[in-house]
């Protein structure tokens, strides 16, 4: 097991454009599992294969285990790594495709059976071991290629969204099954995603990256009630956090604290919205609103509500306590500190 | 407002096409190839020569004598080496040109032209260029040689005339032609192998060497066993680098089928011989078809 440390890594791919990734320090924790979570482009998935070593870092150093490892090939670096497309190899069978790490490393022949029905037991794959790849369905596939990448007890364990061609009811399962398997190895872990919710299911920390750039290192508790920034705000949570521009700051807060006045009587920030959508969701309303005066009326304004039977196009009060308010420079879209707010 | 189609014709006018279309392909297999065929085997069950007409049926008297010639056997034999050795040669070198010219890099697109020179240019063309690089007198391999002092200048190697020298020649300038084709089937096949897949081996632990051999290798076999077929079809009935570069000899030592059967057929007026010849490439040559189309149907099913 080893600790993973990035020095100012930075990755520009053609001379002149901006860097896919830009100057990241970072540092995972023993046995972490760390997650990079940004929308596509944000440079998470070439930052994961610079850790691999398939991609040359233009400047800055990376350490494995506190050697710096930028000249080694990814063999030397005694990493194993999820391909999102699984990347199994079409012309053998599981057993071979498990078992090919183990010759590629020179590990004994007599030990490979061993190994290969151990790795394919913790991923309940054993039936399959004589099947072709072509003969699994997508999560026999993505279990295949975790156990090839355990099958060595490599000391990092890179994932680039293995989860992502899978159907949504799977997805769900194999994300339980992926948090078990790793409190069982405790193996240090990278995990990329775009999909916030795995991100705060499975993450002990979540790296968010934005254009290259780590906006916020944090656990989900973390990124999610104190976000760094505008953009963390945003990119997590579904419906987003409620941005309203007051003076010179930002104000934030998330839909789940925009409540009928009635419950928040002391509250700074009082609403009167217009009801223009409301979306149903079993456990949940959303309800899509602008504010009827105020700095932002075209703003449309969302609330999260366990429970409002509230129609369409009526106009109702809202309001935002005290505590769940959070403030953002307006230039720099950064967090600054809790101010007075004048709210009409 | 809707105007009222006719039903599609299916009848003499769209046959008329079908047939019009179809017709220039069926006349091409016919006159090029099953009238030509047919006669081979109708003379070679003949006594006809060239310039005396009357020819009468003679069983398997032609086959019979041309298989005690023994420059018919020789001939056999050189064929197979000629074809194994260049499709070794051939497949060695454009998987490793293959492999060297899948990654970008500066002029990649010049070299790439330039390795397909030989496969674009008139192979006469390349074969006459050869004779003259191979020569006795000016032969530029022996110049080089004789300035690096690897060989002394009264005894210099006679490229096409010494009988081994002379067959390891044909068969390199055979393979220097054939690459580019083998070259360019295998580029195509190495694109259709996923980026992540060598990736993957690389991170597994596997090098160079094991990637090639246990990974890419056979996922490009499919398509390999395609530039091979073509391969020595292109080489199993091929003539023209034998018959400019030594006309079969010295001695008939690079002699091959297909020279042979021009030789003894076209040059030597014995056309019933000629056809006995070169119905013997019919057995190979049927082998080889049959395993292509089982190939193209397996690549349809799957």
């Amino acid at each position: 097991m080893a600790i993973v440390e990035t020095r100012a890594v930075t990755k520009v791919f053609k001379a002149g454009t901006l860097g896919a990734v830009n100057d990241v320090d970072l540092v995972t924790e023993e046995g972490e599992f760390l997650v990079f979570l940004g929308p596509s482009g944000s440079g998470k998935t070439t930052l994961l294969r610079m850790i691999a070593g398939l991609e040359v870092p233009t400047s800055g150093e990376i350490l494995i285990g506190g050697d710096v490892v930028n000249d080694l090939s990814p063999r030397e670096r005694r990493i194993a790594m999820v391909f999102q497309s699984y990347a199994l190899y079409p012309h053998l069978t599981v057993y071979k495709n498990i078992a090919f790490p183990l010759r590629a490393q020179g590990v004994p022949k007599d030990q490979h059976k061993k190994k290969v029905e151990w790795a394919a037991g913790l991923l309940s794959i054993g039936h399959l071991l004589e099947r072709k790849p072509r003969e699994l369905s997508g999560g026999e596939r993505q279990r295949v290629a975790v156990a090839r990448a355990i099958v060595r007890e490599p000391s990092v364990f890179l994932l680039d969204e293995p989860l992502s061609n899978l159907d949504a009811k799977l997805r769900a399962s194999a994300r339980a099954e992926l948090e078990q398997f790793h409190r069982r190895v405790g193996t240090t872990t990278i995990y990329v995603t775009h999909d916030q919710v795995e991100a705060m299911a499975m993450g002990d920390r979540v790296v968010v990256l934005h254009k290259g750039v780590v906006r916020q290192i944090g656990t989900p508790k973390q990124v999610y009630d104190d976000p760094a920034d505008t953009f963390v705000a945003t990119f997590l949570g579904s419906p987003p956090m409620n941005l309203l521009e007051n003076g010179e700051v930002i104000v934030g807060f998330r839909p789940e604290h925009l409540v009928p006045a009635a419950l928040a009587p002391s509250a700074p920030i009082k609403l009167t919205m217009k009801i223009h959508n409301v979306e149903y969701l079993g456990s949940e309303w959303i309800i899509y609103g602008r504010a009827e005066a105020g700095p932002t009326p075209d703003k449309i304004i969302i609330s999260r509500l366990p429970n409002a039977d509230l129609s369409i196009g009526g106009t109702h009060e809202f309001a935002v306590a005290e505590p769940h308010l959070r403030f953002f420079d307006k230039t720099s879209e950064k967090r600054t500190t809790a101010r007075a707010l004048s709210w009409p | 407002m809707a105007v009222k189609r006719r039903p599609r014709s299916t009848g003499s006018s769209g046959l008329g096409l079908g047939v019009a279309m179809f017709l220039p392909a069926v006349l091409y297999v016919l006159l090029l190839v099953a009238v030509p065929f047919g006669m081979a085997f109708f003379y070679a069950f003949s006594d006809a020569r060239i310039g005396s007409g009357g020819e009468h049926f003679v069983g398997f008297e032609n086959f019979s004598s041309v298989l005690e010639n023994p420059t018919f056997r020789k001939a056999l034999g050189n064929s197979f080496i000629f074809t194994i050795s260049s499709q070794i040669l051939v497949l060695i070198g454009s998987t490793a040109l293959a492999l060297a010219l899948k990654d970008k890099f500066r002029g990649r697109g010049f070299v790439r032209f330039v390795i397909l020179l030989p496969w674009v240019a008139p192979i006469s063309l390349g074969a006459i260029g050869w004779k003259w690089i191979l020569d006795s007198i000016y032969s530029v391999i022996n110049w080089v040689l004789i300035a690096l002092h690897i060989v002394k200048p009264f005894d210099k190697p006679m490229w096409l005339g010494q009988p081994v020298l002379a067959m390891i020649s044909v068969i390199v300038v055979h393979t220097w032609r054939l690459m580019p084709f083998s070259t360019v089937i295998l580029l195509a096949g190495l694109t259709a192998v996923p980026r992540d897949i060598p990736e993957a081996a690389a991170v597994d632990g596997a090098g160079f060497w094991r990637t090639l051999f246990e990974i890419t290798l056979p996922m490009l076999r499919p398509i390999l066993n395609v530039a091979m077929l073509f391969g020595i079809i292109f080489t199993f009935t091929d003539m023209i680098v034998v018959y400019v570069l030594t006309a079969g000899g010295p001695y008939d030592s690079t002699q091959v089928l297909p020279s042979l059967a021009f030789f003894t057929g076209i040059q030597g007026s014995d056309l019933a011989a000629g056809a006995a010849i070169s119905l013997f490439l019919v057995p190979l040559l049927v082998v080889v078809a049959v395993l292509m189309l089982r190939m193209a149907h397996r690549a349809e099913v799957t």
